[in-house]
């Protein structure tokens, strides 16, 4: 018995990660009318009311891939990164008149200055990513956010590796 | 003991003893005199009660385990005072269990306070009822006053008596203004431990931290301070945008912090008498994890560029050239500066993983300290010299010591995440926060540097960040 309840624990616990919606940090600019520089969108159909060029279209373009994640201390981009990275990189490209920030967290376990510096660290490794793809360096800058803001609530390892990250947020 | 000398413009010591006896009938008769009366009285005091024998004589048993009885202050006539609704008399109650709460919640001596100890007059303050307190089977007797002088001053009065030997052991007085009735009471406390254990004072001081309220991902964070004893609490910023890691100035007359106000991690250095706040230093880049150097008159501040963080320091008056610290490729940050403030203990993850260093204030001579496992981070050395309180991370986060040359380490506390030490001002007892698992809760925790006497201090809401400054001047 116990053990089934701690098995449901564990199951509820992740299913709540699973599905928390990786919210931005700022929230979209309400949608308006004006003309947006944006060429007519070739993706297929972005539900009505989502501008393209807009954080809120971008984070929907991404599905997920606006997030890049690190190992523990760890701030290189690996191969899925790269992947993640590249359709960011695309994205910019494809709406020239945006810019972006990229914000770097850590998890939990770590003292406060030593993860704003991290997430510096992480952050800059996003951004340095995204000019070697070809993105002008002017477009993007960079924020630390440190420990300060987790996305995963729990104390664990999965929670843990999901606040590592780098989330790229698209500024109009 | 050694005379120390306690005159500040806010705070004035006088001898109050002598003059007592003649004066108790006769109200508030150097009342127009706080100012003048001090230099040449005061400096009999200490001098009388230096004489004759020290306290190790009368008793081989550890400080720690002596019964002291703190009963009411007493007053020479009950008057009103801004400091309390109901009176001198009402307020000098308030002393008493201040210095007994002081006393009390760090684990100093076994004291007993003035809710269970019969009310002195005011003419036993000079001359104690000794059978009184022997029948108690107190060993160490408290007695004060409180008077409310001219110009809305209050002059309180501190006596410190050994019972068993019926001799005073230590006097002093202070004038104070009736906002600040409890530095009196902390100066009393102060003078009790310091006579008592040989150490130095550090109740009358104050705490900057961070207050913290709302959700694990949506936390507020706000500046907020307090007194060495959790009293006169203040936020100072409203948290709109999130606050961390601040710091004292040495004079109390401002605090660094880092904010997140425009967006991006900045420091700023608030002025607590104007209520403005400035840039310490125009950057495009994310500052954070200020210092002040002892004397005040620089600031320690780290700063990444492009990802890689170092550690600068700056003219504390605003203005001048940053000068870089640290050219290591990696993360260098944090610092603390030795009391004599000739060097700088940091943090450095030029090995692969944070580490402690050591530099001269200039920069020069870095060498490595750590080289016990783990990592170790956020170094704090010790107002005495003797020891660097830091956060080993092993797994979890603790709180630990060790000696300037890296050695004989120990730990302090051991809990899920204990971090960011902060030393009191005579270094006999370290400060820091704690974090509740999955909830992400935190609160401000103490213990002695004998590891013993861990407590938690009480806060409005959560805090973190605790940052303990020197004794007030």
């Amino acid at each position: 018995m116990k053990r089934i309840a701690i098995v449901l624990a564990a199951t509820s616990v992740l299913a709540l990660g699973a599905c928390k919606k990786q919210a931005p940090e700022s929230l979209p600019p309400p949608p308006q009318s004006s003309a947006e520089p944006a060429p007519s969108t070739p993706g297929p159909s972005a539900p009505q009311g989502v501008v393209p060029g807009t954080q809120a279209h971008f984070a929907q373009q991404m599905q997920g891939r606006d997030t890049i994640y690190f190992d523990t201390d760890k701030f290189n981009i690996d191969a899925e990164d790269q992947a993640a990275l590249a359709q960011q990189a695309a994205y910019l490209q494809q709406y020239p008149n945006i810019r972006a920030t990229v914000e770097g967290h850590c998890d939990e376990r770590g003292t406060r200055e030593y993860n704003l510096a991290l997430g510096e660290r992480r952050a800059n490794a996003a951004k340095n990513y995204l000019i070697s793809l070809g993105v002008a360096a002017n477009r993007l800058t960079t924020v630390s956010y440190g420990k300060e803001r987790p996305i995963a609530l729990g104390s664990n390892e999965q929670a843990w590796a999901r606040n590592r990250r780098a989330v790229t947020i698209v500024m109009n | 003991m050694t005379a120390r000398t306690l005159f500040t413009a806010a705070l004035l010591t006088v001898l109050a003893g002598p003059a007592l006896a003649q004066n108790a009938p006769a109200p508030a008769a150097t009342s127009g005199s706080v100012v003048a009366l001090p230099s040449s009285q005061a400096a009999q005091a200490p001098a009388e009660s230096d004489e004759g024998f020290t306290f190790t004589v009368t008793d081989e048993r550890p400080w720690q385990d002596l019964s002291i009885a703190i009963p009411a202050f007493a007053t020479n006539r009950d008057e009103p005072t801004p400091a309390n609704a109901q009176g001198t008399a009402a307020l000098g109650v308030e002393l008493g269990r201040v210095i007994y709460s002081d006393l009390m919640n760090n684990g100093l001596f076994r004291p007993v306070g003035p809710d269970s100890l019969p009310r002195p007059s005011y003419a036993q303050i000079t001359a104690p009822a000794w059978g009184t307190w022997s029948g108690r089977s107190a060993e160490m007797l408290v007695h004060g006053y409180v008077r409310a002088g001219g110009n809305d001053q209050l002059t309180v009065g501190c006596y410190l008596y050994d019972v068993q030997l019926q001799q005073e052991l230590v006097r002093e007085g202070w004038v104070v203004s009736p906002a600040e009735w409890r530095r009196a009471a902390h100066k009393c406390a102060d003078l009790i431990y310091s006579r008592l254990s040989g150490e130095s004072p550090f109740f009358d001081s104050k705490i900057a931290y961070i207050a913290e309220t709302g959700p694990k991902d949506r936390r507020i964070k706000r500046l907020a301070i307090m007194d060495s004893d959790g009293a006169n609490h203040r936020f100072i910023t409203n948290g709109q945008a999130t606050a961390l890691t601040p710091r004292y100035s040495p004079d109390y007359s401002k605090i660094a912090y880092v904010s997140y106000v425009n967006g991006y991690a900045r420091i700023y250095v608030y002025d607590i008498g104007s209520g403005r706040q400035t840039l310490v230093t125009e950057s495009q880049n994310p500052t954070f994890a200020p210092r002040w150097s002892p004397d005040g008159r620089t600031i320690l501040y780290s700063m990444a560029v492009a990802g890689n963080t170092d550690i600068y320091r700056i003219s504390a008056s605003g203005g001048g050239t940053p000068q870089r610290l640290t050219d290591a490729p990696g993360i260098d940050v944090g610092g603390s500066y030795s009391p004599d403030g000739s060097q700088i203990v940091f943090e450095s993850d030029r090995s692969g993983n944070q580490q402690i260093y050591v530099m001269n204030a200039d920069g020069s001579g870095q060498r490595r300290i750590s080289f016990f496992g783990g990592r170790a981070a956020t170094p704090e050395w010790s107002p005495r010299g003797d020891q660097i309180a830091f956060t080993h991370i092993v797994g979890d986060l603790r709180i630990a010591v060790i000696t300037p040359d890296g050695r004989n380490l120990r730990y302090l506390t051991d809990s899920w995440q204990d971090e960011a030490p902060t030393w009191s001002p005579n270094g006999r007892i370290v400060q820091f926060f704690r974090t509740a698992r999955n909830s992400g809760e935190t609160s401000i925790w103490q213990v002695d540097l004998t590891g013993r006497n861990e407590r938690r201090l009480p806060t409005p809401v959560g805090a973190s960040d605790p940052a303990w400054g020197p004794v007030l001047p």
